[in-house]
């Protein structure tokens, strides 16, 4: 067992599975020499050289359209995009052909790329290094969506996410990247794609929450308890495709539901989450569903702090549901 | 001069090269080299304010002088530009008062974005300077509609888009020469090839041999500058302003230079470049410049002294007064975004201000890491 961080969980998987396999292949603006700027392509460089560790020119839409052309070929790319609020310019390659080989061609070409990219705010990055872009890519059929929370997930996906046959759009918290390190394995793992998990057990409410959320869900469910109210706290993991089988398991168990998430509230993916609660269980409910989000605005520089939700503004959501 | 070639008019040592002579006056000389002190000045004093944790993060341009100032010298005041993060020399010069600059930096009641944005992402609309983004790139093709715009209109003025080597790769970049090659119009792409991009060189940006040469793609003049040498930058950008507001359409310009210093106040340069930077040390745009005022006895060590201080001073006033402001009002967060607040937005701040009323102290762990 090592006591790793999530950037240093990365790295792992990185390695582990360029090592496993001759086909992985990474690239990315500043991945190479520099091992990426948050250091999460460290040393892979040195480790395998300039032909599977490749800095490329500074175009997003070039690095996801080479990596299709070359997983479609039959490598296992591995493209880094430096921050999510980069990625735009490769919208088009992600959503119209990334996402669409394998159905437009009837199964006879897939591309089974892995986008890493940090996304969220809490690093005074303003608005181009803070957004959460998730839901523009969980309206994409045809991606893997996935956002790990802690170290041992972010490794055991990462891997999970290179062995799997379908693209996958993963999305590494960069708010907690250096957070609190986690004993994590040094056998081979993976995490399954698909699973939520439970973080903590409660029978009063459930809070629903992924990546950097997860921690201030968790903070609120302690608060909450001070008040005798005990919060279930069920961390995605996956959002595409959603293990809706443990949300409508939580919420028959709490029959309350508070959803969380740093995006912006209108549209976001809380939103799906209420929806299908709503068609699914809306008998166990005994409270209206609250949406705990981002305002529906750039994200801000200075008042970074204001905008991202907090543990207080979440219990606020929890006393509401809980006095119904 | 051709678009593989370079254009030189101050060697290093501050010598006339060639045949090339100025059309500068003395008094215009040395209000260029002022201007590129300052620029120093500024750029020194807000590193160093960043090093202390009294701003949040900086993009310094430490080398990149000339280029600022040759080109700030040359755009009359009603041009547009699309600047890069990493010129506050040409904002300087375009009149932009220095505490609106500091105060963007500290991202506070005094800044005219309302913190919205991070430090270096200026917005000057007054002075024609247009919104700076990070999305490397996106400009230059919105450059190239402004350009039309002005050519639809009929006016004199034009327009100038800055980016850096790495911007050449974007599409926009692609997009942006195309469209104003086809148009013709009358816009300035002005690139700043300080040979790094965050830690990739040039030669992994791109395969051609000069920057200035993809201009013959677009159908368009493309001229190699030494990028240090602040009378070739005058130079070039002059001649290719004078045949866009002659109605000859637009130009590429390559400056020759080199980032001496960190990508930005996050960056550790010694991860991927040792100590490359050292010998740029000694080609130094101010310096050039400098000797080459000093051949013609335009300046000396007590200017000099007295340039330095000034600019020292005024930073110093500005800091102690805008750093006591308070911070953007949390009201500030929700107007902005529509013309008008809707109703979604009002209930949101609404929501905001009775649960917390205005907000919380910020994060100290939070800090930017690129
Ligand atoms: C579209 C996009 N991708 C990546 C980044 C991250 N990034 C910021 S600056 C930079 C390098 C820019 O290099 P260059 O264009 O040469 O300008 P310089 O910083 O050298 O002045 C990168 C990759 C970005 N801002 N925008
Ligand atoms: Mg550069």
């Amino acid at each position: 067992m090592a006591e790793i961080t999530i950037v240093q969980a990365v790295n792992d998987a990185l390695k582990e599975e360029m090592t496993r396999d001759d086909d992985v292949v990474v690239l990315g603006e500043d991945v190479g020499v520099n091992g990426g700027v948050f250091r999460c392509t460290a040393d892979l460089h040195e480790m395998f050289g300039d032909d599977r560790v490749i800095d490329t020119p500074l175009s997003e839409s070039g690095i996801i359209g080479a990596a299709i052309g070359m997983s479609l070929y039959g490598l296992k790319a591995v493209p880094e995009i430096q921050f999510s609020d980069f990625i735009w310019p490769a919208f088009d390659q992600i959503t119209s052909e990334l996402a669409k080989f394998r159905y437009r061609s009837g199964g006879q070409f897939t591309c089974p790329v892995v986008i890493r990219t940090p996304y969220g705010g809490g690093i005074r990055g303003g608005h181009y290094h803070s957004q959460s872009p998730e839901v523009y890519f969980t309206h994409t059929s045809g991606l893997v969506v996935v956002v790990p929370s802690d170290a041992y997930d972010a490794k055991g996906l990462l891997k999970a996410a290179i062995r799997s046959p379908d693209p996958v759009l993963f999305l590494e918290p960069k708010k907690i990247y250096r957070a609190p390190k986690m004993e994590v394995p040094d056998d081979d793992y993976v995490v399954e794609i698909g699973k939520a998990a439970v973080r903590r057990e409660g029978t009063d409410f459930t809070i629903t929450a992924y990546g950097a959320m997860v921690e201030v869900a968790m903070a609120a469910c302690e608060k909450a308890a001070e008040k005798g109210w005990n919060g279930e706290v069920l961390d995605l993991r996956t959002l595409v495709p959603l293990d809706e089988e443990s949300l409508i398991a939580s919420v028959t168990k709490t029959g309350r539901l508070v959803t969380l998430q740093e995006a912006p509230k209108f549209c976001g993916f809380s939103s799906e989450l209420s929806a299908i609660v709503a068609e699914k269980a809306i008998d166990v409910m005994e409270a209206p569903i609250k949406r705990v989000a981002g305002f529906d605005t750039p994200f801000p520089y200075t008042l970074e702090h204001v905008y991202m939700p907090h543990a207080d503004r979440v219990l606020n959501a929890i006393t509401e549901v809980m006095t119904y | 001069m051709t678009a593989t070639e370079m254009l030189q008019i101050i060697g290093e040592s501050g010598q006339t090269v060639g045949d090339h002579e100025t059309d500068l006056t003395p008094d215009e000389l040395v209000a260029m080299y002022e201007a590129m002190v300052r620029t120093r000045g500024l750029d020194e004093r807000m590193i160093n304010l960043q090093r202390q944790g009294r701003i949040g993060f900086y993009v310094p341009s430490t080398g990149e002088e000339a280029a600022q100032v040759g080109s700030g010298t040359v755009l009359l005041k009603d041009d547009w530009l699309y600047p890069s993060y990493r010129m506050p020399g040409t904002l300087l010069m375009r009149g932009v008062p220095l505490r609106d600059m500091i105060a963007n930096c500290y991202g506070n009641e005094a800044d005219n974005c309302f913190g919205r944005q991070m430090p270096v992402h200026y917005s000057f609309a007054k002075q024609n300077i247009v919104s700076i983004s990070s999305p490397i790139g996106t400009h230059i093709i919105q450059a190239t509609g402004t350009a039309m715009a002005q050519k639809l209109r009929g006016t004199k003025e034009i327009t100038a888009a800055f980016f850096g080597d790495g911007g050449t790769s974007s599409n926009d970049f692609h997009s942006g020469l195309n469209f104003a090659g086809v148009w013709k119009v009358p816009c300035l792409f002005i690139c700043s090839n300080n040979q790094w991009a965050i830690s990739v060189p040039i030669e992994k940006q791109t395969a051609s041999e000069t920057l200035a040469q993809k201009a013959v793609a677009y159908g368009m003049p493309g001229v190699r500058v030494d990028g240090n040498d602040v009378l070739a930058v005058y130079k070039a950008v002059k001649e290719a302003a004078e045949l866009a507001r002659s109605g000859g359409g637009p130009s590429l310009l390559e400056l020759m230079t080199y980032r001496r210093g960190p990508h930005s106040s996050s960056d550790d340069p010694t991860r991927y470049r040792g100590n490359q930077a050292d010998e740029w040390l000694t080609r130094d745009p101010i310096l050039r410049f400098r000797k080459y005022l000093e051949r013609q006895d335009l300046w000396t060590d007590k200017k000099e002294k007295e340039a330095t201080e000034r600019i020292k001073n005024e930073c110093n006033a500005l800091v102690k007064e805008i750093e006591k402001l308070p911070n953007p009002t949390t009201e500030s967060l929700f107007t902005d975004v529509y013309a008008n607040v809707p109703p979604h937005l009002r209930e949101q701040y609404k929501h905001l201000v009775e649960t917390e009323g205005e907000g919380h102290e910020p994060d100290p762990d939070a800090a930017f890491p690129l």
